[in-house]
Order: C-alpha cells, then structure tokens, then sequence
C-alpha cells in the first residue's frame, strides 16, 4: 500500500462520507414532512404514501440506484451520477425514517397536547415547542440507527460507476495487481466510520432514557 | 405497451435470475442460521473462544455487506483461494447474516429468564441438551420479529451480488433493459418482484407470531 494508495481510498471515503451525508439530512426532513402528512389523515394522499414507504423499503438500493440511472432519460431527465445516488440514498433513507418518526408521534401523550393547547399555544407553537423536542429525543437512537444501515448500503451507488470506498478498492488493484490490502484498507475505514455512529446511538439512548423520566 | 410485449418475450431472463435469488437467499439463510446458533453455543462456552466469536460478530456489524463479498471474490484470490461469483456471495451471505443471527440471539439470551435453565440442571440435563432443547426454542421465539426484519435485509443484500457479476434478479433487469432499452418496465417488474417476496416474509413472520402466541410467548 503506497501513500498514493492510501490517498485514493480517502477520497473513496470522502465521497462516501458526502453522498450519504446528504442524503441523510434530507431523508430525516424528508421523513419527519412523511410522517405528519400521513398523520393529518388526508384521504388518497395517506394511501399512496403508504404505498411509497412499503415499496421503499422493499426495494434492495442496489435496484433502486440502477433503475433511476436508467429509467431517469426514458422520462427526459438528464441527471449526473451523484445526483441519482443522491436522489436513491434519500429516497430510501426517507422511508425508513418517516415510519422512526411516525412511532414517536402515536406514541405522543395526548395530556401533553391538551394541556398545550388549553394554555393557549396555537398548534404551530405546540408542535414546535412542545411535540418536536420530544419526538427528537426518543426517535433520535432510531434515526442513528438508520443512518448505519445506510453508511453500510451505500456502496449500492459503484454499481452506476460511482467512485466510492469500496469501488475506489477496484481502482488500486488495477494497478497494484494486489487485491487484499486495499480491500482490508477499505474495511478498516468502514469501521471506523461506523463505530463512530454506533457510539453516538449509545449516547443518544442513555440520553433518551434519562430525558424519558 | 410494446415495451411490455418485450419484456414478456424476456420473461425467461427475468424468471432465472428471480430464481437464482430465491436460490442463493434461501441456501444462505438456512447456512446462517446454522452458523448463528453455531456461534451462539460458542459465547454460552465462555473462555478464548466466545471473545474470538465476540470479536468476529462486532466486525461483522461493522462491515459493509458488499466489502465483504469483494473481499471473498476480489481479495482471497490472492491468498490462492479461488471461488466463483456464485458460491463467493452464497459464503458471504451466510457469514455475514449469520454473525447477526447471533447477534440477535445473543441479545435475547442476556435477557432470558434463569428459570428455565436451573429447573433443566436440576433435572440432571446435559449442557448440550439444554442449549437445543430449552434454551434456543425460547431465544427463537421471542426473537421472530427480530429474525423476520434480518430476513428482509437479507433478501434486499442479495442485490448487491449483482456488482460482483451474479446474474441474480437485478442484474437480470439489467440485463434485459441493456438488450432491449426498456428500463423502465424491467425495473418496475423487478421491484415489484421484490416486494412481492417481502410481503411473503411478512406473512410468515405474523404465522410464527400466532404459532408462538399459542405457546405462551405473546408479550415478547
């Protein structure tokens, strides 16, 4: 493993880092809008949000990232491959965590809603103010939760040519005819990712259980 | 609706690699069932061998999935062990799922009541015996839920077999849009077929909810 090696898998790293690090703060906002649409109840609209959530969560991302690259011209849109892994990551992630978020709002105490809402606090104030903090805290162990299963499926986006930190394993032994160590280099970065997001899921829950009293 | 036709005339290419990934899910699923309660007996051991087993498992969860197929398929060659796409995923599917089959029932076995186990030692049990016989009926009921959610990301890992050159139902879809240029319906057949297998698990996951609601296991 050269130095040059080594630099190459960081930049792996990085664009895997970036994709799903975008994709993650939009699927949270994206799943936490999911979440209260379907909570209002709106008929039709409710249905196909549904559908939307069992169909995503279904599909394997490695498809998902496949059939947007492919299907996306078909329809006239002329998306850049970072943009469709982008779009597949967060659709996928969206969905997962609008059912993390949906749990933390049935699961709400209602006293705490009336009570809001007999002193006075419009419902936007009662939401922000009241609801939210709250849902934050007990879904936050959940939403860390879907972040590593997303970390640990994004290397579905080299399936469409992506250069990330599994596919940038490829590039090195093209050169070095030496398969293994970029691939146990890769591995080891993964981990380290990983457990970093594994550690804050157990700060979070101790801090979820502590704030739950 | 000529895009249809053709896809219909493809139905061949898709059956085979549905076929393939039913295959290879079911054979690894099995494969890492075996080995999860495999490694579960090996914790209940204690000593070197359960903090070697603890060790493998923490790295398993670690892992990417596909990083440890390329290091079956791209990196062993290089140690001298060759093995096809096929049986290079088949031994990665089960390895991995099978260190989180463990996890999952190791999870369970922390919190398992002692009850059971000392009224099976006082009842002069061998230790082998007791593990089959009291201690995993128990762990794989009140983990159904658990092992039902570990199955549908087995099914949804399989896909990634399609970057190391399986020709399971993804690559199959990519096959056929590739020959034809219909992506478009390819696609929406595969994620339907997809999803279709997902509700089956489903199913069968609510079915042993019911078997284990007979025996006594409905609150867990």
């Amino acid at each position: 493993m050269t130095e040059r090696a080594w630099l190459l898998l960081l930049e792996g790293a990085w664009v895997t880092l970036w994709v799903s690090g975008v994709s993650i703060a939009m699927g949270l906002v994206i799943g936490l809008v999911i979440a209260l649409v379907r909570s209002a109840r709106i008929p039709v609209i409710d249905q196909i949000l549904a559908v939307y959530v069992s169909l995503a969560r279904a599909t394997p991302l490695v498809t998902l990232v496949l059939f947007l690259f492919l299907a996306a011209p078909t329809l006239g849109l002329s998306l850049d491959r970072y943009t469709v892994a982008i779009i597949a990551l967060t659709l996928n992630t969206a969905a997962f965590n609008a059912e993390i978020w949906r749990t933390a709002f049935l699961n709400f105490s209602p006293e705490q809603k009336e009570a809001a809402l007999a002193c006075g606090m419009t419902p936007a104030v009662m939401f922000g103010n009241i609801l939210l903090p709250q849902m934050i805290t007990t879904s936050l162990p959940g939403l860390v939760n879907e972040m590593t299963v997303l970390i640990k499926s994004s290397p579905a986006i080299a399936i469409i040519g992506l250069v990330d930190l599994t596919r940038v394993t490829n590039r090195i032994s093209a050169v070095t005819y030496e398969p293994l160590p970029p691939i146990l280099a890769a591995g080891l970065l993964y981990m380290i990712i990983i457990s970093v997001l594994l550690k804050l899921q157990s700060l979070t829950e101790k801090q979820a259980s502590r704030l739950a009293m | 609706m000529i895009e249809w036709t053709i896809l219909w005339e493809a139905r061949d290419t898709i059956l085979s690699g549905l076929w393939l990934t039913i295959w290879l899910f079911s054979l690894s699923v099995i494969g890492a069932f075996v080995l999860g309660c495999i490694v579960l007996y090996g914790l209940e051991l204690g000593g070197a061998l359960a903090w070697l087993l603890r060790a493998f498992v923490n790295a398993m969860r670690a892992l990417p999935f596909l990083v440890l197929a390329y290091l079956l398929y791209y990196g062993l060659p290089q140690l001298g062990l060759r093995m096809n796409a096929i049986t290079a995923g088949l031994v990665a599917m089960t390895v991995y799922h099978g260190a989180y089959l463990a996890e999952i029932l190791r999870g369970s076995r922390m919190v398992l009541p002692p009850g059971t186990i000392e009224a099976a030692q006082a009842h002069g049990l061998m230790p082998r015996t007791i593990f089959t016989h009291i201690i995993l009926p128990q762990l794989l009921l009140r983990t159904r839920p658990l092992i039902g959610n570990q199955l549908i990301y087995a099914i949804k890992d399989t896909s990634f077999l399609a970057i190391i050159t399986v020709q399971e139902l993804t690559a199959a879809a990519n096959a056929v849009q590739a020959s034809y240029f219909i992506p478009m319906p390819a696609f929406v057949v595969v994620i339907l077929l997809y999803w279709a297998i997902n509700v089956c698990i489903e199913l069968a996951v609510s079915k042993a909810g019911i078997f284990g609601a007979k025996r006594g296991f409905e609150n867990v």
